[in-house]
């Protein structure tokens, strides 16, 4: 046997599976198919500039000391101090409906105020459904439970748009799922958006990438970079050996792929039945960057994050076109607590995506649109924002395409397939799964989804429990 | 291992799992749970780490024991009474 576990993927959830095994003595090894570490949030530098990718802002803040959260529990399990990740915290976000306005900062009081002062009518149901949210067990790992939110939200509220913009950043922020929301992953992103809150970390993900590798590396976990994995051997129904694309062979009692789970599926050898008949993912985003001359908030912007939708109901499905340009995310990173240095600002972008209609357009056409659709969202923004575009020094954009390319989710899915495998079980005997389609969701939960799956299949079953 | 040894022993790993959490308040006598902000991920640590540390296994069975300071020490000292207290 050459290693007790190996990891297929370098992202959170994949560095935090290694942290906790390689805490405990495991030999472990992961394997990443890209030449740095990092999955869905990552980081790529043009230009002399780093930027992150995934990452508008870290959902789940919690303060120092704060044990039970999901950052504490993070914190706690992979033996870091609150301090290591140096998160800054957001000023204020918006939800913004024609008409409408939400704020919302890290302070739950806050959001109340706001929903009372805005929707006078709804305030008391949504204090109830706050109740329900509280009572409710989003960590229960068995996957029997299926609930969708909206008929949950409807027996408290009664105006539809208040439900949108409800709906809006926690759709935009993590569901794999066309207009719906299973109940769990609402509540997981209504706790970790609005009851604890944004934050971003100084030195964005290269720095926590780069904090998590350091550990595991310290702790006699080994890293290797540019292996792509071929394929899972299998035999009887149970893991064998991972083949590398180069052709190595090794051997391994358990493997936790974090790749996704058809994607894992589809790795093994041979194949195992089943996978053709799973619903695969289909939502996926463009994202525009747009460095400025000056700080964003000289311009007027002043949110750290809006979640905006130019028309009354928001509409969170596969765009028909290229891209949805009527609805979207602008995220502000100057708009933190972070010490401002360049004196240039960042504004980022996002909106729903197509990947079938990016993937078939030849090169040129592809470059073509991918300005068209930037200019159409821009447009779109200009609607309700102050125009920008006079003071923008470089620009780049990303597209379904690219999605798919660096995470290797299949149609460049950003939050992985609707029905998520919370026991990260699959049909194969010591074959596990982690990360986005284990179904905790954004960072904080991502990191927690490696921890869980860790503890789970490996290390309390070498506990004898 | 004397008795105050495997409580020594017993507080280093607590203090591994729970850093900001002040170990010299702890009574012997009342739950640890109650005392420290524990929960089960941490109940596993510190499973794992008497694993890793004394090559202790404690079956599930057993968990109940570690509920209390001086329910470790009287369970694990019969176990740990042929061995050092590493540094």
């Amino acid at each position: 046997m050459d290693y007790d576990v190996i990891i297929i993927g370098s992202g959170l959830s994949g560095l935090a599976a290694g942290i906790r095994l390689a805490q405990f003595d495991t030999r472990v090894l992961i394997v990443e198919k890209h030449t740095v570490a990092g999955g869905l949030n990552s980081y790529y530098v043009r230009k002399n500039r780093t930027f992150d990718v995934g990452l508008h802002a870290m959902t789940n803040y919690s303060k120092k000391g704060d044990r039970s959260s999901p950052l504490g529990k993070l914190l706690k399990q992979l033996r870091f101090r609150h301090e290591d990740f140096r998160l800054r915290q957001q000023h204020q976000s918006e939800i913004r409906f024609p008409g409408h306005s939400l704020s919302f900062t890290n302070e739950f009081e806050f959001f109340e105020a706001e929903v009372a002062r805005q929707f006078p009518s709804q305030i008391d149901g949504f204090r109830k459904l706050v109740k329900i949210i509280e009572e409710f067990d989003e960590l229960n790992l068995d996957d029997r439970r299926s609930l969708p939110s909206r008929p949950v939200l409807e027996s408290c509220l009664s105006d539809p748009v208040f439900i949108d913009m409800l709906f809006c950043p926690l759709m935009f922020y993590g569901s794999a799922r066309e207009r719906e929301m299973d109940f769990y992953q609402f509540v997981i992103m209504f706790k970790s958006i609005f009851m604890q809150g944004l934050a971003k970390p100084e030195g964005g993900m290269k720095y926590i990438l780069d904090l998590m590798v350091e550990r595991y590396r310290k702790l006699g976990g080994e890293l290797r970079l540019g292996a792509e994995v071929a394929a899972i051997d299998t035999a009887g129904g149970e893991v064998k050996a991972v083949t590398l694309a180069g052709g190595e062979r090794l051997e391994v009692s358990k493997v936790i792929s974090s790749v996704g789970y058809v994607e894992t599926l589809l790795l093994t050898d041979p194949p195992c039945p089943g996978q053709e008949s799973l619903e695969r993912g289909q939502l996926s985003f463009m994202e525009s960057l747009f460095v400025l001359g000056s700080p964003a908030r000289d311009l007027g912007y002043d949110k750290s994050i809006v979640f905006f939708s130019t028309r009354l109901r928001f509409d969170y499905r596969v765009p028909e076109g290229l891209t949805d340009p009527a609805s979207g995310v602008l995220c502000c990173p100057d708009n933190f607590d972070l010490p401002q240095v360049s004196g240039e600002g960042l504004l980022r972008l996002t909106s729903l995506a197509n990947f079938a209609l990016w993937d078939r357009l030849p090169r040129r056409e592809y470059i073509q649109a991918k300005k068209e659709e930037r200019a159409r969202a821009l447009d779109s923004l200009l609607t309700f924002f102050p125009d920008f575009r006079d003071s923008v020094l470089f620009l780049d954009s990303f597209t379904p395409k690219t999605i798919k390319k660096y995470t290797g989710h299949l149609n460049g899915a950003v939050y992985g397939a609707p029905n998520k495998i919370k026991s990260g079980a699959t049909p194969i005997k010591n074959l596990y799964i982690c990360g986005t389609d284990q179904g905790f969701l954004g960072i904080v939960g991502a990191t927690l989804s490696g921890i869980t799956i860790a503890n789970l299949h490996v290390l309390k079953e070498w506990t004898g429990s | 291992m004397t008795v105050d040894e495997v409580r020594e022993a017993i507080l280093n790993i607590l203090s591994d799992i729970a850093p900001d959490e002040d170990m010299s308040s702890i009574r012997d006598e009342e739950n640890l749970r109650d005392q420290i902000d524990l929960d089960s991920m941490d109940f596993l640590d510190i499973v794992m780490e008497l694993r890793k540390r004394f090559n202790i296994e404690v079956p599930e069975k057993d968990y109940e024991h570690l509920a209390t300071m001086s329910g470790c020490v009287s369970y694990l000292q019969p176990l740990l009474k042929d061995r050092q207290l590493a540094s």
